[in-house]
This record gives structure tokens, sequence and C-alpha cells, in this order.
């Protein structure tokens, strides 16, 4: 992504950085070598996945589930589904969907097949994969041809969701949203998606507060956008959420559809949806090692941290938490520039120079990963219906974009605790976005700050309190400190949570070959 | 033509204030003016500007002016509209149940549980069903609050769980009865298409089957949830936009006393 130059002036003590993200950097190591030791069903259907299986039974069930099913049962999955798949092409000559068929119909159980030859075996589901991995890499091709065409901008992106529940009238309002001005649409996902321990199939018209995530709907909305791009000669770019009980499989859907941004952290799933933290470590890994390989940019949600708790007290919090998510993201393959790190304009309205203290943050931010495009999210937590006022937060939310380079901006909403976005409210929103970004262009690259002043001072105080945080983290280890509730006050029990019941240990004949083929072309070490 | 500061034509506003007969008031006492904004699914253009002002018109509107339109897609267009209405309604006429008594600050809650309840009393709050969303059940709960009202886990005569976010019923159900649970608290954010009222009505409908609905409070919260509301669908009361950790535990110690 093409970025704004940008000069550091907050006068931050860099030996402190430093410390901080070594904190990290071991806080993140330590979790890989539980990660390595481990599979989980979702991981699991996502191999089923990229060998071709897709399409759902008699019942609805996807058929990657069935056949992640038919092995769990048969007390295979330690090995992977991979080695079983690949063995059933070799004793039945059938493609890996006709195979998937075949279990639906109760003709086939893959553990009951006599094993052939291991080596056989891997040679046959390297060749489907690799032909998958082909598949995506033009999908990648594709992006990039287009920003190549249309040429892409230097200044904040204009990110808006989109939420009717029905993905064809989310193309209306995304396409309306496009010719407004808006460079990114998120398909909000319906609310309760991320518990499914399955991908619904299909295009879906109803939802609850979003629309379900479904192959089918990532490519129809992503043929709309390429449609409207074309018209307005900009490339508009596709979000999703890899998160909740089927990130990696979301991940590859995505990379299958040409998505452009994942919304894909580490920890979220643990602690704003209760999902198990051993199973949300395994399935970052491989979601993340995905959206790496199909040029994704992940953003991070450390913003919800701060809707739970207090933005001035907890902001050190999201600081800590996006060196972390930094760590984990270059352990799974990524680049600085796919990571949009996350952080939120969520201080009372009412705290004096509240203004000033977000601008440290996000200064601070900036500084701190100045090759990531951060994720920047606007004023939601006290907005309590007074439109007028939320249109007042969501402009100085702006201001701050713009006199710090912050490159996803998630527009606010007049409306927010109101209702989903109606086709005006986001109109209205990026204009005033529009305005403030043209008007005050330049403010930033004039403005300096007062040494040792409010800004400086809190910028330098934040950024000690991460770095001491970071350090506890590391002693205690990343399970413990959630354990005891370190991010957001929000404590989880390591064995608590949903989705415990799909982690399986690996077993010493484990295979996933695309994590292989990954890794080489990731130019990721071995482990 | 013309009319305001300047206009010379005959003023004849009716300035007295008659609750029988309440209207919106701009800037002149029964003006009745009111602003509009919406969306019309036509193409921008003069033929929308009338379709608009005469679709406010037909809403019981006196002298719609579009003041301002503009174009979302090729056929949506966005218009602000000003208008006076001609409705009138009988201010006494209105008979709205409001939660009633003065609201006590934390320390006086306290002080009121130690003195007449005697004991600590427990309150379970949640976010149930699909919603996702916390910020409500915080607000009430978390010990900081909302708006510098200090949330019930602070209160020292108050035993308060937040189980946060996508609880199902049954669970929120079995973890009341665990904790023995004089309150429930639930929380609804997220209402796209009155999801949320099925969910509220069946927690109402799964406490009676369990037999425990008598012996407990039960309360909702949310933006778009007012007390007629949740007495209509079964709740003991209902907190809306604008209330707080202190109204609610005031309503719950009252409540609980004067069950007593």
């Amino acid at each position: 992504m093409k970025m704004k130059p940008f000069k550091a002036k907050l006068n931050l003590d860099n030996s402190i950085t430093i410390e901080a993200r070594k904190s990290a950097s071991k806080i993140a190591n330590q979790m890989q070598n539980f990660i390595y030791s481990y599979t989980t069903v979702s991981v699991e259907r996502t191999v089923c996945r990229i060998l071709g299986i897709d399409g759902v039974n008699d019942f609805g069930v996807p058929l990657p589930n069935v056949v992640v099913n038919n092995i769990k049962k048969g007390q295979g999955l330690g090995m992977g589904a991979a080695i079983f798949i690949g063995n059933a092409m070799i004793h039945t000559n059938l493609t890996p969907q006709k195979i998937a068929e075949q279990i639906a119909n109760k003709n086939l159980d893959l553990t009951k097949i006599p094993m052939h030859d291991l080596f056989e075996i891997k040679l046959k589901v390297d060749l489907v994969s690799k032909e998958m991995l082909e598949k995506i890499k033009i999908t990648k091709k594709a992006r990039e041809d287009f920003l190549a065409k249309y040429g892409d901008k230097e200044g904040p992106l204009l990110y808006v969701i989109v939420a009717t529940g029905n993905i064809y009238e989310d193309v209306t309002q995304a396409v309306a949203a496009a010719k407004q001005g808006a460079d990114v649409i998120a398909v909000i996902r319906t609310t309760g998606q991320s518990l499914l321990d399955y991908v619904p199939y299909g295009a879906t018209t109803e939802g609850f507060g979003g629309t379900y995530a479904t192959q089918e709907n990532f490519r129809i909305m992503r043929e709309a956008l390429d449609n409207v791009g074309e018209e307005l000669g900009r490339y508009i770019r596709l979000v999703n959420y890899c998160s909740g009980l089927c990130m990696p499989e979301i991940a590859i859907m995505g990379a299958f559809e040409r998505l452009d941004f994942m919304l894909n952290d580490a920890l979220y799933g643990i602690l704003f949806r209760d999902i198990n933290m051993k199973r949300t470590m395994i399935d970052q890994y491989f979601s993340r090692m995905i959206n790496a390989y199909a040029g994704v940019v992940i953003n991070t949600g450390e913003d919800n941290y701060l809707t739970t708790s207090d933005a001035f007290e907890e902001a050190h919090t999201v600081l800590a938490s996006q060196f972390i998510n930094e760590q984990f993201a270059l352990l799974a393959g990524l680049k600085e520039e796919q990571m949009g790190l996350g952080h939120a304009f969520e201080m009372d309205p009412s705290i004096k120079n509240g203004f000033l203290y977000e601008l440290a943050q996000a200064q601070m931010a900036k500084e701190i990963f100045p090759n990531a495009p951060l994720k920047y999210m606007p004023p939601t937590k006290f907005k309590i219906g007074n439109i007028f006022r939320a249109h007042v937060q969501d402009t100085l939310f702006n201001m701050i974009t713009i006199m710090t380079n912050q490159k996803i901006h998630l527009l606010g909403m007049l409306t927010e605790a109101i209702h989903t976005p109606f086709m005006q409210d986001r109109a209205l929103s990026i204009e005033n976005a529009k305005y403030i970004f043209n008007n005050l262009e330049n403010l930033g690259d004039e403005i300096s700050f007062k040494p040792n002043g409010i800004i400086e001072t809190r910028a330098k105080d934040v950024l000690t309190e991460a770095a001491e945080l970071l350090k506890e983290i590391e002693k205690k280890g990343l399970f413990q400190a959630i354990t005891e509730g370190i991010f957001a006050g929000i404590k989880r029990p390591i064995d608590g949570g949903k989705g415990l019941d799909g982690v399986f240990a690996k077993d010493k004949n484990y295979y996933n070959p695309i994590i292989e083929l990954m890794k080489k072309e990731l130019k990721m070490e071995e482990n | 033509m013309g009319g305001g500061l300047y206009a010379t034509g005959k003023k004849n506003f009716d300035k007295t204030l008659d609750l029988s007969k309440i209207k919106p008031y701009g800037d002149t006492m029964n003006d009745g003016q009111v602003q509009l904004s919406f969306t019309l699914p036509i193409r921008d253009g003069d033929k929308a500007v009338e379709v608009a002002r005469q679709y406010v018109e037909k809403m019981g509107f006196n002298e719609p002016t579009v003041v301002y339109h503009a174009p979302l897609d090729q056929n949506f267009t966005f218009f602000v509209i000003y208008g006076r209405s001609t409705i009138e309604i009988d201010y006494n006429s209105i008979n709205v149940e409001a939660i009633e008594g003065k609201i006590m600050s934390m320390k006086e809650t306290n002080e009121f549980i130690k003195k007449n309840i005697k004991r600590k009393i427990v309150v379970l709050g949640a976010t149930t069903g699909t919603d996702a969303h916390t910020v409500g059940i915080d607000a009430i709960m978390n010990p900081k609050g909302y708006m510098g009202h200090y949330g019930l886990e602070r209160y020292e005569m108050i035993e308060a769980y937040n189980l946060g976010a996508q609880v199902l019923n049954e669970d929120f159900i079995a973890k009341a009865k665990e904790l023995n649970a004089d309150a429930l608290l639930v929380s609804q954010t997220v209402t796209q298409k009155r999801v949320h009222i099925h969910n509220l009505t069946e927690l109402v409908e799964m406490l009676e089957a369990e037999g425990i609905r008598d012996k407990i409070l039960l309360i909702v919260g949310g933006p778009r949830i007012t007390n007629d509301l949740a007495k209509e669908l079964g709740y003991d009361a209902g907190f809306g936009a604008g209330k707080y950790a202190d109204d609610v535990a005031t309503f719950i110690a009252q409540e609980i006393y004067s069950k007593k």
C-alpha cells in the first residue's frame, strides 16, 4: 500500500521500544512452540478446502465438516486431513471433492481405507495443493494489476461497513458508498457467526446486524466492487472477518475470492467471543499464514479493549497488544506492510484535553510501527443517540487521522448506537472525512510538539507502561496473563471457552501440505 | 414574500402554551417546526425535490421546505426538509408509568441495603442471545461505570457478576440458580429487525417454566428499550438511553425491600 512520507516528532526513547519489542517477540515465540504441536478441526477443514472440497450434504452440512468429522470419528485427526484424503485418492482414484461426496453418502470411511505409502500420499496431496496455491497467486496478481492500472491512494483509505443482512442489499449500499468516495467496504458478519464451527454455504439474504460470511457472498460482493471500481477508475477493497471458530477457513475463502483486508487478531476471539485460547492461537497462525500468502492486509482488533475498558487508563494495553500482534504476524510470514494494527479514538469526550491524548496515542502508534498501515477505529462508546454531537466526534477523529498518517480509516457514523448505517449516514460520514482530509491535508507536517508538553509526556508514559506490561507478560507467559485478565479486564480460563473440543495434538506423522509449501514460498525459517 | 425578522405581513402567531394542544417548538410557541432527513430511492433533480416536498406534506406538515438535497447514487437522493407540523397532542391524556422515586447515589443505595435488606444483593448481568455487544452491560456493571456513574461492581452491598455477551438464555438461568441471584439484568444492543424481542420473551418463558420468575427481579436495558416495552414483555422494569447504574441499583434495592 502506498503511504505518505512521515516524520517522527514525539522524541520517544528508542531503547524502550526495542525492549518492548523484544519482550513481545519472546511472548510470541514461547507460544509458537505450543502452536506447532497442535492442529484443530478448522485448520483441517481449511486443508480440505484447499484440496478442492466445497459444497454441502443433504442436511446442509458443509462437506469440509463432513470429511473432518469422519476422520475425527476414526481417531485420525492427529495425522491431519491431507494424509487421509491423499490416501483415499490413491485408493479410489477419485478427486477430493468426489471422495467428500462419497463420505457424505456413507459410501466411504476415510480411516478404514488401508494406508498406502506415506511418501506417495504426500506427493499426491502436494500436487493438488500446488495447483490451488497457483490459483491464489493468480488472484493476488489480479489485485496487483488493478492497483497498477488505477493507481492507489497515498492518504487514508475511507473504510465503511455495510450490514443489511442481505448480500444483494449490501451490494446496493456498497456500490453507493463507493460512488460517494469509500475506498474499502467491509461486510459485517451476522451476529453470532463467530461462534459457528462451520462456514455457511451459498448466497444469503437473512442475517442480524450483518450478513453471513460465505464464499458465494464474497464472490458476489467482489464482482460488484470490481464493476463499480471500473466505472470509477479506482480499486475498491473488500473486507471480511477471519475471527471466531473458523479463522483459517474464512482466510482461504478470502484468498480464493480476492478479499483485500481481513480482520484477524491473535487474541480477539479469546477475549471478546470467549473462544478457547488454545484453539484461537492455533487457528490464528494458519489463518495469518494464508493471509500472508494471499497478500491480504490483516486488521487487528485492539479497539475493542477500549470499548470495554477505559480508553485513557488502558491505552498502554492497546500498545502492548499491538506489539504482540506484530510478533505473531511476523511468525506467520506477514510483512509489516500487511499489518493493519488497530487502535481507536474512544476517550470520554468530557476529558479535558482529550483530543491531545488521542493525538499523542495515534502519533505514537505511527512512530512505533512506521511501516504498518495502521487501522484507526472511530468513536462508538460515547455516542449516545445525539447524532449531532456524534458528527462532531467523528470530525475530531478525522482530524487525528490526517494529522498522524493513519492509513485504514474506519469512518464513524452519526447514528452509531441507533442502527446499522443507512445509506445517508454513510454519505454524510464520507463527506465529513473528505472535507477534513482535504482541508487539513498538510497540517501534520506543519506542527511540531512542545518538548515535555502534554502530548510528548503522554506518549512517553504510555510507551513506558506498555513496555512494563510486556515484561510482566513475558515472565508469566501469554496464557497465564490472559487467565489473569490483563487485557480489557477480561479473564479467560485456559480450558474454558468454546472450541476446545476441536483441538488435537499432532501425531508424529502429521502432515499439512499447505503449511509446508507456503513456508517455503514466504521464505519463513524452518522449525 | 419573505418572512422572519423583516416580514411586513401581519404576524398572527399563537403564542400561548396550551398543554392540551402540544406541538413542536422551533423559535415561536406552537410554530410546529420539525426537521426531517431521509432518502428516497429516486434520481435527484427538480422532480425528486417536488416528490419529497409532497411526501412531507402528506405526512401532515405545512409549508415543507426542501433545504438540501443530494444524490447518494444514481437512483437514491438524500433530503433535509423543514416543515410545520399540523398535529397536536393532549399532554394531559398521556399516561407513562415512570419508575417512581428519587434516584439514590451509590453511597445511599449501599446504606439503604445495609439498613433494610441486611445482606448483599446478588445481581447478574449479560448480553443474551446472539448479540455480541457488551457496551451496555459494561456501562452498568463495570466498576468505572459510564458518564461518571459508577457501575454495580463497585457497590459494596451488591455482588455483581458480568457474564459478558452472547450468553444463552439457558446458561444465564443456570448461573442465576447457582448464584441465587436476586436480579437479572439483560442488555440488548443490536436490534435489527426486532430480533431482540423474541430473545427477551424467551427468557421470561424459560424462567416461568423453571418456576423462578417470581423470585427474581427481571430487568432489561438497551438504547431502544423503554419501561413500557419491558412491562409489555413481562419484565419488571426497562432502562433505556440516559439511564445509568444508579437508576438500576436504586430500583433493585427498593423493589427487593418492598417485596420483602
